[in-house]
């Protein structure tokens, strides 16, 4: 119990829970599996925006390619599954049969050396975790040692975006070209389309989901927390302060990759296949815009701005498809403007207090705890004299 | 003046250092030493290069020729977190803290542990790191504001804050710019009482304009003007040179 109260304040245990029970409660029982799984996709989008809160809210590093880490966690796992699925009975047809179709089409002949690893699952689950960080390690080392930071780092990384993009598109043959991988199947003999696997996979996503966010709390309320809004300040006091800057921002870019692998991966899995079209700028100015509508300095916030962002996607690119953008650009200066801490912060203001009341009202299990980080200071004084 | 000097009796011997900002000298061939225990201040008019010195000294800015030694160590080769754990700390002309944090936070994160990013994140707010937080804001006068959101101190207290969290790393070679201005005459005089009290045991380097300030302080003053030295020695000194009163203490 103290290390739960150490780690959540109970403003912060109540956001948990609430998060928890519309995910595994509120949201299976009011929706059909095809609604489900659509929210599970949304879903494994708070997986990038929870990073970008870590490393744009924060940190105060804005990345315009988180595509690039969703992609690559994304395209591992889908890599595994197409070769699952590539059994040479499925792929009988072809002309080389037992590689995936689209490489068959494209006239290669045996599988590229490094789609080999991609046979072993236990390979693959590493690679979702590692290759994004070592991506995000080189980027951040080369950018962050040299002192690129602001506008041009961010520039960087939607260059990045881009390129990626450009070259998946390019290398049909080895990636699946502007389709992606598609017609994925089972999971270790798995069948992963059908109803009961989508069920199974939503409540794995929503988990994971859940151990991120503390993950992320633990982070947060760590001294690291605290230096990541310190550079996010004044950039020069911690480095005079005795700290190697660039590694803090490096941790913290690598941090927020491998949540977004994490996500790229559950969305394989839950919708089936994966594609170029989640990897670029468009896809990742989105990530950032879901972020912003959370609140930026939320994790919470942000699970909440991605979901809230994505069903008004579906519900009005449904009604006009071609007004969609302009309704996200205008979201976009709409958060900027009117509501800089987006919709934590409308939560903090009108919200937050009321539930306060509630929960003292309620007579809770709790004693009262400031609301504030910092410990009761005067406490710990009395209760430890000085060495 | 002695200038000629064997390395080993000063904290620090910085000697012909230059930089230029494309081809402006702003320190030109400058020789510098601070004693051991020391309050030695710089003056001279704006422009005269007082804060790149210190920017220099501390790694902000990479030298052109010349070099810095601190305790046998050629600082000019370092980065800026390792000059700060060789024990020299930094305030800079504006006073720089962090504004979204407490005070509490504000010290803590300048205690020296913990900074690495792996220390970072298992860092423990021990009763040591508490202690010692609360001595040093008892010394800085913001003991009664710990829980304070440092972006709400005023422009005294958050000169204070900073030098609090300069205090907390107990840097031999502590350096100040312009830590009076801006301050009323009260904290005026509250700073020179806790410059007085922290110099013990440490060396202060201090850049000010206020030339009551500087008399109430310095041991030894150096005058600065368009990157060179022009006058050097005690304050009495200083103040009868005719050189000084005519660029600077004249106006
Ligand atoms: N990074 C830089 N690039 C170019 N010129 C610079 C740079 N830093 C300082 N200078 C120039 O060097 C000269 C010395 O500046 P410095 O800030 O050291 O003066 P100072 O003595 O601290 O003055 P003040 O009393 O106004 O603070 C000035 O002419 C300034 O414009
Ligand atoms: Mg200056």
């Amino acid at each position: 119990m103290t290390h739960v109260k150490s780690l959540l304040s109970r403003q912060e245990l109540i956001g948990l829970l609430v998060v928890a029970a519309l995910i595994f409660v509120v949201m299976p029982l009011s929706m059909d599996i095809f609604r489900l799984n659509l929210f599970g996709k949304y879903l494994t989008y708070a997986f990038v925006a929870i990073g970008l809160v870590l490393c744009w809210g924060k940190g105060g590093i804005l990345s315009l390619g988180q595509g690039v880490f969703f992609g690559l966690g994304g395209y591992c796992m889908a890599m595994y599954l197409k070769l699952e699925a590539s059994t040479p009975e499925a792929t009988a047809i072809q002309s080389t049969p037992g590689i995936p179709d689209f490489m068959d089409w494209n006239q290669i002949t045996s599988l590229p050396w490094f789609w080999e690893p991609f046979n072993s699952l236990t390979f693959t689950l590493l690679a979702i975790l590692v290759i994004p960080t070592l991506f995000a390690f080189v980027i951040g080392a080369a950018m962050f040692k040299r002192r690129v930071g602001g506008v041009y780092f961010a520039i960087i990384t939607q260059a990045i975006a881009a390129i990626l993009t450009i070259l998946i598109i390019g290398q049909q043959g080895y990636t699946g070209g502007v389709n992606g991988i598609t017609d994925l199947r089972t999971l270790k003999g798995w069948d992963i389309r059908t109803d009961e696997a989508k069920y199974v996979l939503y409540y794995v996503n929503g988990g994971l989901l859940i151990a991120v966010l503390l993950l992320s709390q633990f982070v947060l309320k760590s001294k690291l927390g605290r230096l990541l809004v310190a550079v996010r300040d004044k950039e020069d006091r911690v480095r005079f302060s005795g700290y190697d800057v660039s590694n803090i921002k490096i941790f913290v870019f690598c941090f927020a990759a491998v949540l977004s692998a994490i996500g790229g991966a559950m969305f394989t899995l839950q919708v089936g296949f994966m594609s170029p079209s989640f990897v670029g700028i468009v896809p990742s100015i989105e990530m950032v815009i879901f972020c912003a509508v959370g609140g930026r300095l939320s994790i919470f916030g942000a699970v909440y701005g991605t979901l809230l962002v994505n069903w008004a996607k579906t519900t009005f690119s449904e009604i006009f498809p071609e007004l969609w953008l302009f309704g996200l650009g205008g979201l976009f200066i709409a958060v900027v403007l009117v509501f800089p801490n987006g919709l934590s912060g409308l939560y903090r203001s009108y919200l937050a207090p009321l539930v306060d009341r509630l929960i003292s009202r309620g007579g809770s299990s709790y004693p009262p705890e400031p609301a504030s980080p910092p410990p009761d200071l005067d406490g710990e004084a009395n209760a430890k004299p000085a060495e | 003046m002695n200038t000629i000097s064997n390395n080993t009796d000063f904290l620090l011997s910085i000697e012909s250092l230059s930089v230029s900002f494309d081809g402006f000298k702003a320190v030109n061939d400058l020789n510098l030493y601070v004693d051991e225990n020391e309050i030695h201040v710089i003056i001279g008019p704006n422009g005269a290069g007082k804060t790149t010195v210190l920017d220099l000294i501390c790694g902000r800015t990479k030298a052109t020729a010349g070099s810095i030694k601190f305790r046998k160590k050629e600082l000019t080769q370092l980065r800026e977190h390792e000059i700060v754990r060789e024990g020299v700390g930094r305030k800079f002309q504006n006073p720089s803290i962090y504004e979204d944090l407490t005070v509490f936070e504000n010290l803590e994160l300048s205690f020296p542990r913990g900074r690495s990013v792996f220390g970072a994140l298992t860092f423990k707010r021990d009763a040591e790191v508490t202690t010692r937080v609360r001595e040093i804001a008892e010394m800085v006068f913001l003991d009664a504001l710990l829980n304070m959101q440092a972006a709400l101190l005023s422009h005294g207290q958050k000169q204070w804050l900073e030098i609090g969290m300069l205090l907390i790393q107990d840097p031999e070679l502590l350096m100040l710019d312009e830590p009076v201005a801006g301050m009323s005459v009260s904290e005026r005089k509250q700073t020179a009482k806790l410059l007085n009290e922290i110099t013990k045991g440490r060396s202060v380097m201090v850049v000010e304009h206020d030339m009551k300030f500087v008399e109430d302080i310095a041991h030894r003053v150096t005058v600065l003007h368009q990157g060179k030295i022009l006058s050097e020695g005690s304050m009495a000194k200083v103040q009868a040179d005719p050189k000084v009163i005519d660029v600077y203490l004249g106006h």
